[in-house]
């Protein structure tokens, strides 16, 4: 049976941990942010977007990356996927992806990593898929535009393919036997060129391949399809698929539930769960919504107004948050399950301009437990046990 | 600020707002004539009733004719076929003096508060009008006392009177709306989504404050969200709501602790839960989607994703039952559901006697 992925061992984020008995050695992190600052010059003056961040994404873990509005972690995701407006300045840090900056490379060296090392999934699938070309072509366009790129996939999935169908009928085969022939011939002298109809059949068969991976019923008629004619739900899967094509190392899922029904929400994450599984990617799931995290990550970094203030495993996460606005976030959310008919906990205030963001700690105005320190002194990060990070002074020395 | 009531008006009822078998359906105009070819059934026979002081809770999904529940109850659009009541009193077909006398009582806030406010309009001038409209002040001056009042009551300053929409966030822009919506003095307010497009923490204030206006202010509340977690937070009462009808009406308790249709028992094992200990739980997760308003398959609308579906849910439609006391579902069976798994097969299905 094709697989579409050699199925690796599954790894959870907590038997990484405990196996190395240290931090996960350096093999094993897909991604690496150092120090990354990032301000937007508008009309309005310098909007301070992310003050130095430092996060680390390890192989096939599932990151959680939460916070409101405006508190940079949009942001941070294009800033990995090279996609930062005209006006965005990087001012400092680097984006490790492999032991790579990313950016130190050109324009044109960016655009190849986009297009196989790291993949983006948006929040409203209507907006990001083209309206008139079909689902299909739009997978395929994927591969024919690069075929460089996809060819030895292209080839290797259809030569398994027949395989498995010469397999299971014996007879009947000199078709599919020349067919094997020409494309081992393909694999074996790269110079040889893939025929353009050539190209596009083994393209079709392999996007009907993704769909099936994201667990899209009746893929052939929905490669026929155009995106209005699918649900929200659907649209949202096959922007996961396209995103899969690409085998990416990073895989960035920027709210892509928010804007479906509950019901369908729930398909979904189940989906990225069992896909995590599957794939070889680091996922980072960005979302404002702290049940997806508890449901579906491994780690979560709370974000606050462009820093990352705290850093953990989900359950440690949930179990012990130690910043005051993460305990502040958590107090404030209405609890499904026990008694949630008293007032609700709020953070008084709001959140900070950016344009003028407080100093040192820049969530002291707001914070309870705010001391003098807290407004001269930006917060170093202490780990508080192992793996559980806080950016906060009161637990610095 | 409760008003008061003259000799010649009815006694307040205990029932403040309700609907009998409401439908609202729109036509979909098709063919060379512009015959109407189909509907869509948008809400397909609504009965709910609001009591005096209460808050009513009103969840579903898209598409499942909440929206449009509120805005034929608020006579923004005419029913098709029904009855709104206020008061005791039929407005379904009010206009004129006397639906504008009723109007007063009935106000609402909407989802999202960057389209709800108008941009053109300062704050005060906003709170003000309405005022003036509806007869609730005598002067100018009087008018301008009663909206600083407001704005405070919601937690702004007066200052903000003299703003734009522009100038606020949008947790401001929804207290806005909120002491817009309390400038006539009203009985019944309907919210819609009020805080769906609002922060967590945001979120929190904006509930808070209606809670404790609800209180000081003598209000009946119909709160209409997705957010199951919301409305277990501020209902007394909650309707779930799926494909035009209402499935199941229960007591906030009742209804989170024993769903008794399995839509409300999807929907509540849909819900991300902010505990990572129920990761693991055997949840199945529904599939399918929601099938279109247009076209709304016999029998009962539900039985395409329902686990529990036998012949009869394709075949009749079902029964709307009181299995318990307050507590009714639209179902053929008096399933024993188990919020904490969805399993399939393993619930004592008790067919009606």
């Amino acid at each position: 049976m094709p697989s579409v992925w050699k199925i690796p061992r599954k790894r959870s984020w907590t038997r990484v941990l405990t196996e190395s008995q240290l931090v996960p050695s350096e093999s094993k992190r897909a991604l690496e942010i150092r120090n990354l600052r990032v301000v937007f010059h508008t009309y309005a003056g310098v909007v301070k977007a992310i003050d130095g961040i430092d996060l680390t994404v390890y192989k096939h873990e599932l990151l959680g990356l939460v916070g409101e509005s405006g508190c940079g972690k949009s942001v941070t995701a294009l800033a990995i996927a090279g996609l930062l407006p005209e006006n965005a300045k990087i001012q400092s840090g680097k984006i490790l992806l492999d032991g790579d900056d990313l950016l130190g490379r050109s324009k044109q060296e960016l655009r190849i990593a986009r297009l196989t090392d790291i993949a983006l999934v948006f929040q409203d699938p209507m907006t990001y898929l083209n309206p008139v070309i079909s689902v299909g072509n739009q997978l395929t366009d994927l591969f024919n535009e690069n075929l460089k790129v996809y060819r030895n996939e292209l080839i290797g999935y259809r030569l398994s393919q027949i395989e498995a169908e010469l397999e299971r009928n014996p007879g009947d085969t000199i078709k599919l036997q020349k067919e094997r022939e020409r494309l081992t011939s393909l694999r074996e002298n790269p110079s040889l060129k893939l025929g353009q109809g050539e190209g596009k059949r083994l393209s079709r068969l392999r996007a009907i391949e993704y769909l099936k991976l994201v667990q899209l019923p009746e893929p052939e008629r929905i490669m026929k399809s155009y995106p209005f004619e699918l649900s929200g739900g659907m649209r949202q899967r096959a922007m996961i698929a396209m995103a899969l094509i690409r085998r990416p190392k990073v895989l960035l899922a920027d709210e892509i539930t928010t804007a479906l029904d509950v019901t369908v929400q729930a398909q979904i994450l189940k989906l990225v769960q069992e896909l995590r599984d599957k794939i070889d990617s680091a996922i980072i799931i960005i979302t404002h919504d702290l049940g997806v995290v508890a449901q579906v990550c491994d780690r979560v970094a709370v974000m606050y107004a462009g820093n990352i203030v705290e850093l953990a495993t989900v359950d440690e996460m949930f179990s012990h948050p130690m910043h005051p606005y993460t305990k502040g976030l958590f107090a404030a959310i209405p609890k499904l399950h026990g008694d949630s008919k008293g007032s609700l906990e709020s953070i008084k205030g709001s959140v900070p301009d950016l344009i003028y963001p407080p100093s040192g700690c820049r969530f002291h105005p707001r914070c309870p437990m705010a001391f003098d320190r807290c407004q001269n002194v930006k917060p170093p990060p202490v780990e508080i046990s192992p793996g559980h990070f806080v950016w906060c002074l009161l637990y610095a020395h | 600020m409760q008003s008061e009531v003259s000799p010649s008006e009815p006694r307040p009822q205990r029932t403040l707002v309700e609907t009998r078998n409401l439908y609202k359906w729109f036509p979909i105009k098709g063919g060379l004539l512009g015959r109407t070819v189909g509907n869509v059934r948008a809400v397909d026979g609504v009965t709910l009733s609001v009591i005096r002081g209460e808050t009513f809770g009103l969840v579903g999904e898209s598409g499942s004719g909440k929206t449009t529940v509120a805005r034929v109850i608020m006579k923004l659009t005419p029913a098709t076929k029904g009855q709104v009541l206020f008061d005791g009193t039929d407005i379904t077909r009010e206009k004129g003096q006397s639906l504008r006398h009723h109007r007063r009582k009935m106000q609402m806030v909407f989802q999202d508060p960057y389209a709800s406010l108008d941009p053109r309009q300062s704050v005060g001038s906003a709170l003000t009008e309405t005022m003036k409209i509806n007869h609730v002040v005598e002067t100018g001056g009087e008018a301008n006392r009663l909206a600083a009042r407001l704005i405070e009551i919601v937690g702004l300053n007066p200052d903000h009177l003299a703003r734009y929409p522009h100038e606020f966030s949008g947790g401001q822009r929804q207290r806005i709306a909120v002491a817009r919506a309390l400038a006539v003095n009203p009985e019944f307010i309907l919210l819609d989504e009020p805080t769906s497009s609002l922060d967590v923490s945001v979120q929190a204030q904006i509930l808070n404050l209606l809670k404790q206006l609800q209180t000081e202010l003598e209000l009946t509340y119909m709160f209409i969200s997705h957010n199951l977690s919301v409305i277990k937070h501020m209902s007394d009462r909650v309707a779930v709501m799926y494909l035009g009808r209402i499935v199941e009406v229960a007591s906030t308790e009742r209804l989170f602790v024993h769903p008794k249709h399995p839509y409300t028992l999807a929907l509540l094992s849909a819900i991300p839960d902010p505990d990572p200990s129920t990761r693991n739980a055997n949840k199945t997760v529904i599939q399918g989607d929601v099938p279109s308003p247009i076209n709304i398959p016999p029998g009962c609308r539900f039985r395409s994703r329902c686990p529990y579906a036998t012949q009869k849910c394709a075949d009749e439609f079902p029964p709307y039952v009181e299995v318990e006391p307050s507590h009714w579902i639209e179902c053929h069976y008096d399933l024993n559901l188990d919020p904490g798994e969805l399993v399939q097969g393993k619930t004592d299905v008790v067919p009606p006697s």
